[in-house]
């Protein structure tokens, strides 16, 4: 059992959660993942180590409501606990110096990217973030990312805040200036990793996306998170779940995220009428 | 009784669940022996002076001395006897493939049908569950030494249970949130109830063994971690976990599953009773499984009984070569699986959206016998024919899951990526760690995975004692690794 600590709303239907997992803790890197499961009728899903505290033991989870689980997770409060944390798993990202790096954070991907930035920072980079939302409300996270970079711009699709336009445009404008960036780390919804990738590939600037699908075990052992990389069938739980992002087959990705849609939309709604009654 | 009135009796049936009630539920298929007919079946052991069945078990259970207690009504004699040298006789009583072990040695199996000591063994054992009595063994003054045991699955499960004994404290590290291994995410609730190995799982906690699960060993700690973290050897028992996909065409689409995958989420996960559990499984119409071995009768038989109209097993060689169980194989038939034998899936067609719609597969004639002795596959030119399905599964066997060996560098693996253990001691390449089961051999049986752990305890417990023992030479010539024996053909 691992007692949540903490919990808070950083924008409409965008969740924290800092849960004790004082081993995981300890061990977990940046770009590294855990699948926890709420309860015993739960399933087992991953999600990224947004950040941790030794002292406390505890580490962050960030997530948005899009099914029954996450919506789940939502309705718990401190003092509630989760059944089962397992991790730290996946590979760590590779961290070097590298010089200029840019991180792009869109969506609950900001919570990915954060960690990524801070290590890339430690490590003596050079660090440009791209924050990236539809708009203004579903952005977070801003003033922890400005803290550990040397640069931060911020975008929304409908110009509410920041510039208008999308993390691409952004790019584009480091890339313009002259920025000589060594490495781009995008995390974030499929398709804006999809064409982060495909400008990356046109300035021939190596990047690196971390991929989300469907897990279950997470250590190798049922092949559900197969993706296709450079030609190759890999697992992202183990040799993930960060690639080559102009390796990686964007659209293949997308159908399987696919495979269980109506089945999850079925229990949502199950999850959400239930909620209903309870509350009379 | 003289031998030859015993050889009169015939082997008697186990009742089971008819093929057309039981392919609609996950309840077990065999009811299990009534006690009359338990005890006619023991009358029907010869006690052989020099039994060829105890021969052909890994964990050299006293079967005759067992049986002979069931003959005479003393059934809690006869469990004790078991567990003299079998710590889970209720699942090797259901999944031990005894036609090609115990029961292939019997000598009333010369002439008649062997005696069914894999029956016997699970009457006793589920009689003492059943009655909530389970005796606790003798437990030997705490030594104060420490064991980490990685992998809950039956080679782990015993080398814990004989090191406790023994009076070490073990603790095992499992990945999944539930121990038991592949008796728990794999082997299907139909052919081995889950309450069983939960039982097993409580019993080695009640004499004092920890367990901790959701600890991926590699990830969390590693075995050079544990070492000098207070342990005093570690057993890698982590099994054949990584599953073999054939690179095909397709076999990425929705709707193409390893066997693991679609196990774990209906055994593990329990996706048969979506949505009152919350993961799901997709609801097929016509499914192909492609094997031939336990894991994809299994397969196939989920299916069915997850409300599939029609299911293909697709092997490539013939019935004899099939690896599976002969029993398994027969329920699987009964039940309604069509066996499409010599077919070789080619490549997978998907739809628009990546679903998988169509298998495209080849007829195969057998030739020369490959290194396996089995005759080989040989396509035949222009046999291609297509298959609407929406699911497949993939069975076609499992390696050794790399986590362990990736993070321990001077623990030596084969060509294959399996650990190199000497199987008379079990002692691998690195100081102070041994390693059985299926990380070793490869896909093997349960049987085998517990004899594994028994090695190791003896040995674990004589480097425990004297850390020297670990330099001394061995004996006797390295035996060759016993694989998972192939079925032989016993009418039933
Ligand atoms: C579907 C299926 C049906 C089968 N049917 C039969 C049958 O009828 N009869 C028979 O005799 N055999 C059968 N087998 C084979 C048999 O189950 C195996 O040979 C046996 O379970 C091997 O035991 P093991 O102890 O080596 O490991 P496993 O049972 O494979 O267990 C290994 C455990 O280690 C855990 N693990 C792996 N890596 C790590 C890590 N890094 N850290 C912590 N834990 C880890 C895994 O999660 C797993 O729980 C079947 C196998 C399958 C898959």
């Amino acid at each position: 059992m691992h007692k949540i600590v903490r919990t808070d709303t950083l924008a409409p239907s965008m969740f924290l959660m800092e849960v004790e997992a004082p081993k995981i803790a300890e061990k977990r890197k940046a770009g590294q993942f855990i699948i926890l499961r709420i309860d015993e009728k739960g399933e087992r899903v991953p999600f990224t180590v947004a950040d941790s505290d030794t002292k406390r033991g505890t580490i962050t989870l960030i997530y948005q409501v899009v099914g029954k689980t996450t919506a789940q997770m939502s309705s718990l409060r401190a003092g509630d606990s989760l059944l089962d944390i397992c991790g730290p798993l996946g590979q760590p990202t590779h961290i070097e110096k590298f010089g200029t790096v840019c991180c792009i954070g869109g969506g609950t991907g900001i919570a990915i990217a954060y960690p990524i930035a801070k290590s890339l920072g430690q490590a003596g980079n050079k660090v440009l973030s791209i924050l990236g939302a539809r708009t203004k409300e579903l952005l977070f996270y801003e003033n922890e990312v400005r803290a550990i970079s040397n640069e931060l711009l911020i975008c929304t699709d409908d110009g509410s805040y920041g510039q208008k336009g999308l993390v691409t445009d952004m790019l584009k404008q480091l890339i313009d200036r002259g920025e000589q960036l060594k490495l781009v780390v995008a995390i974030g919804p499929v398709p804006m990793m999809k064409f982060v990738a495909r400008m990356t590939k046109e300035y021939n600037i190596h990047t690196i996306v971390s991929l989300n699908p469907i897990m279950i075990d997470g250590s190798g052992m049922c092949g559900c998170c197969r993706v296709s990389v450079g030609g190759a069938t890999k697992f992202v739980c183990v040799d993930g779940p960060e690639f080559d992002a102009h390796q990686v087959d964007f659209e293949l990705l997308t159908k399987r995220l696919a495979s269980y849609r109506e089945k999850e939309a079925q229990a949502y709604d199950m999850y959400k009428h239930a909620c209903k009654i309870g509350r009379g | 009784m003289d031998p030859k009135e015993k050889m009169k009796i015939p082997r008697q049936k186990m009742p089971e669940q008819k093929p057309e009630v039981r392919r609609g539920n996950f309840q077990e298929v065999p009811f299990g022996y009534p006690e009359e007919t338990a005890m006619l079946e023991a009358k029907r052991c010869l006690q052989c002076k020099k039994p060829g069945c105890m021969k052909g078990c890994p964990v050299e259970v006293k079967i005759p001395d067992f049986i002979r207690l069931i003959a005479e009504g003393d059934h809690w004699g006869a469990i004790k006897k078991i567990k003299e040298t079998n710590s889970l006789p209720a699942v090797c009583g259901r999944v031990c493939p005894q036609e090609s072990q115990c029961e292939s040695m019997c000598i009333v199996g010369k002439k008649a049908e062997p005696v069914a000591v894999g029956r016997l063994e699970r009457f006793v054992a589920d009689l003492e569950r059943k009655s909530g009595k389970v005796s606790k063994p003798q437990i030997a003054p705490p030594t104060g030494k420490r064991v980490a045991v990685v992998g809950s699955g039956p080679s782990g499960l015993t080398v814990a249970g004989d090191l406790s004994r023994m009076g070490h404290k073990v603790v095992i590290f499992e990945a999944l949130h539930k121990a038991g291994g592949v008796l728990v995410y794999g082997i299907p609730e139909f052919r081995l109830p889950k309450e069983i190995v939960q039982a097993e799982i409580n019993f080695l906690q009640d004499i004092g063994i920890e367990v901790e699960c959701n600890t991926v060993i590699g990830k969390a700690d590693t075995l050079d971690e544990l070492l000098n973290n207070g342990f005093d050897a570690v057993f890698v028992g982590t099994g054949a976990g990584a599953p073999i996909f054939m690179n095909i065409p397709g076999e990425n689409l929705i709707g193409v599953y390893s066997a693991n995958e679609y196990l774990t989420r209906s055994n593990l996960m329990k996706a048969y009773l979506f949505p009152e559990y919350d993961t799901p499984i997709l609801t097929s119409k016509v499914v192909v499984v492609v094997g031939g071995g336990n894991v994809a009768m299994d397969s196939a038989r989920t299916a069915l009984r997850l409300g599939a109209n029609e299911v293909h097993l697709v092997y490539r060689r013939s019935k004899e070569e099939m690896p599976a169980r002969t029993e398994e194989a027969h329920h699987a038939e009964e039940e309604g699986v069509i066996f499409d034998l010599l077919t070789n899936p080619l490549r997978y067609i998907g739809d628009d959206k990546g679903k998988l719609v169509a298998v495209e597969c080849q007829k195969m004639e057998l030739g020369e016998p490959d290194q396996s002795g089995r005759r080989r596959p040989v396509p035949i030119k222009g046999s291609e024919f297509q298959l609407a399905i929406d699911t497949a599964i993939v069975a076609i066997g499992n390696g050794p899951n790399p986590l362990v060996p990736s993070t321990t560098p001077d623990l030596k693996l084969n060509r294959k990526g399996n650990i190199e253990a000497d199987l008379r001691n079990c002692k691998t390449s690195k100081r102070g760690v041994f390693a059985g089961g299926d990380i070793v051999r490869g896909a093997a049986t349960v049987i085998l995975a517990m004899g594994d752990g028994k090695v190791s305890a003896r040995s674990i417990d004589a480097y425990l004692k004297d850390p020297a023992w670990w330099d001394l030479p061995t004996p006797e010539p390295e035996p060759q690794p016993e694989k998972a024996p192939k079925a032989t053909k016993k009418p039933e």
